[in-house]
């Protein structure tokens, strides 16, 4: 469902890149969200190379795909996707949160081309993409809104109150995507707030749940498919289980913490790590 | 069981109270009827509430334009990002609810998902102020200074049928978010006796008088022009300046009018004297050394009482009664 011309890079390069974007990012500010950002790379690679239509050069094509990041630090992620994709040009990455910059630390949409909605009070993305779903439904669209929320973003009650609209309005045109790697500011996520058997509560509340590791591209790739042919009336959500830092051995294994420390030197051997693990 | 008589007794007013007083003219849902107009025009507009359609007049709306109206359930979080969902694919919302929860629960959600991205969300609230005897988790009476805050917001607390009517167009075709507070049900008409249509961001002197200048928004101003004709049996000219935009404030029109001197000045408001439009005009004259004896009629910074609503507006002293006597003991001060 890509654009013909994206398709001859696979998927693993395209989840390589967005990952050494991400940690150029990072090295700019000598900070950022990159533990997540390379647990998320898998996703953000099959959904912006295989799963959305779009335009590159017209974010605001109307018969785009959505993608909505409620989680809005996860920006540096999603910038790491768009530049991929082309629709942010890659020399910006070097304004990553700096002063003026259309790539701040948290994502906004009156700052980013691409970047639908302004996430980071966590809770609001699934929301506003019932009222999407609505509206598209309405203008008869057969555009899907995608929207990528986190395991610790399910704390909120207003999430579940979009899931139970979602499925009273058999809303079969949204697709949300829960990155679990179970960790959020304070700690584990399942130790602040216990959120299993997470596939039975979305399904209990009326979605069409798959849940996958949110690492294996393959399998990654069938549940995007699968969630997209589905006839079910209902919405769908695609559960994907990542690990924090993946792609960089020494992040992985790392004291895991919602903010991971990379100090100064470490960059450079991050990307050097990177590059070893490059499967394409 | 006491053998004393009966006594008449004045029951709590419900969510369906009338501000009317008896004999008074009124019109039934002035805002959903307006709206039904509106929408044969717009086919962008559509209609959402949070379980509180009947109680928002938004049902005559749902009867109209079925297709067009969403029913988000009692779920105020929702109700406003959604709304923002519907902004965003071109559509033009009317999301309902009460003024306590539009403006203290869902205020994070109205503030991020329609305020900072300026999208033309129209937020119409019922019950604004002290118009319920349900108690404080009825009564809004400090959402004009919750949304006073919101940069973006624009403010509109009409008077009477004949304010809502003329301000639902006018908000619909302001391109950002608007929160509006609503008089519903059998709402009195008023202003149609005097020279005046609603315009958005104008206040309009309705009645002049050289002793007092009262500026008034909302339902407040049926009382304002109430106690300037009972003034005037008692000698005492009262000016009546009607202000349904609370914010962007018509700063011209408040300057000229305040600025006349030796009148003293009351700003009258169904809403806490903290963060309204009495401290929104304290401070406009303050910035521009404008001094008059300036007061207050509106609800003290307080949890308010459940009752009775007549009795509740004498006992904090936005009665037309209590109005009155309050202008007659400040100009004898």
């Amino acid at each position: 469902m890509a654009e013909p011309a994206l398709s001859n890079v696979g998927l693993a390069e395209r989840a390589y890149r967005i990952r050494r974007n991400a940690l150029r990012m990072g090295e700019v500010q000598g900070q950022g969200y990159v533990g997540q950002a390379l647990g998320v790379a898998d996703v953000l690679a099959v959904s912006y190379f295989h799963a959305l239509n779009y335009r590159a050069e017209d974010p605001h094509w109307e018969g785009r795909d959505r993608f909505l990041l409620s989680i809005g630090h996860y920006a540096i992620a999603l910038y790491a996707a768009l530049i991929e994709a082309g629709i942010l040009p890659e020399d910006e990455l070097e304004t990553y949160g700096s002063d003026g910059s259309r790539l701040p630390m948290s994502g906004m949409a009156s700052y980013t081309p691409g970047m639908e909605i302004t996430g980071g009070s966590l809770g609001q993305g699934l929301g506003i993409a019932v009222g999407m779903c609505l509206g598209l439904k309405r203008k008869r669209s057969d555009a899907f809104v995608y929207n990528l929320l986190s395991d610790g973003e399910l704390n909120e009650g207003s999430t579940w109150e979009a899931a139970m609209s979602a499925s009273h309005w058999k809303l079969d045109n949204l697709v949300a995507l829960v990155d679990v790697n179970n960790q959020q500011a304070d700690g584990a996520s399942s130790g602040v707030l216990g959120f299993e058997p997470l596939a039975a509560r979305w399904e209990a509340f009326g979605w069409q749940a798959w849940r996958v590791d949110g690492n294996d591209i393959a399998a990654l790739t069938a549940a995007f498919d699968a969630a997209r042919a589905s006839t079910e009336p209902k919405p769908r959500v695609l559960i994907c289980d990542t690990l924090m830092g993946r792609g960089v051995p020494f992040l992985e294994t790392r004291e895991k913490a919602h903010f991971i420390r990379v100090d100064a030197d470490e960059w450079g051997i991050a990307l050097d790590q990177l590059d070893a693990g490059r499967t394409a | 069981m006491s053998q004393t008589a009966a006594k008449p007794r004045l029951t709590t007013s419900a969510m369906i109270a009338s501000l009317a007083e008896a004999g008074q003219r009124t019109a039934p849902a002035p805002f959903g009827h307006a709206l039904v107009k509106l929408a044969a025009e717009r086919s962008d507009i559509v209609g959402l509430t949070a379980d509180l359609a009947k109680y928002t007049d938004l049902h005559v709306f749902a009867q109209a334009h079925p297709d067009r109206f969403y029913q988000m359930g009692m779920a105020e979080q929702l109700l406003m990002s959604a709304a923002a969902g519907l902004a965003r694919e071109g559509f033009l919302p009317f999301a309902t609810t009460y003024a306590v929860f539009a403006s203290r629960r869902a205020y994070d959600f109205i503030c991020m998902a329609i305020a900072e991205e300026n999208l033309p969300v129209k937020i119409v609230c019922g019950l604004p102020g002290l118009t319920t005897g349900y108690g404080p988790s009825h009564q809004a009476t400090e959402d004009v200074a919750i949304f006073r805050g919101l940069p973006n917001m624009t403010i509109v607390d009409p008077c009477d049928a004949v304010d809502i009517a003329g301000a639902v167009p006018e908000i619909a075709a302001h391109p950002g978010p608007v929160y509006m507070r609503l008089l519903r049900g059998n709402v009195p008409m008023v202003l149609d006796e005097y020279d005046y249509s609603f315009k958005l961001g104008r206040a309009a002197l309705l009645r002049d008088g050289a002793d007092v200048l009262i500026v008034s928004s909302g339902f407040m101003t049926m009382r304002a022009l109430d106690a300037a004709k009972a003034l005037e049996a008692d000698g005492i000219g009262a000016a009546v300046l009607h202000s349904p935009t609370i914010k962007p404030l018509d700063e011209a029109a408040i300057l000229r009018e305040a600025g006349r001197g030796g009148r003293l000045v009351v700003v009258a408001e169904n809403h806490s004297v903290v963060g309204g439009l009495g401290e929104a005009v304290a401070s406009l004259l303050m910035r521009h050394r404008v001094s008059p004896v300036f007061k207050q009629v509106g609800l003290p910074d307080a949890f308010l009482l459940a009752g009775a609503l007549p009795t509740l507006h004498d006992r904090y002293g936005i009665s037309t009664a209590a109005m009155t006597t309050s202008i007659k003991r400040w100009l004898g001060e």
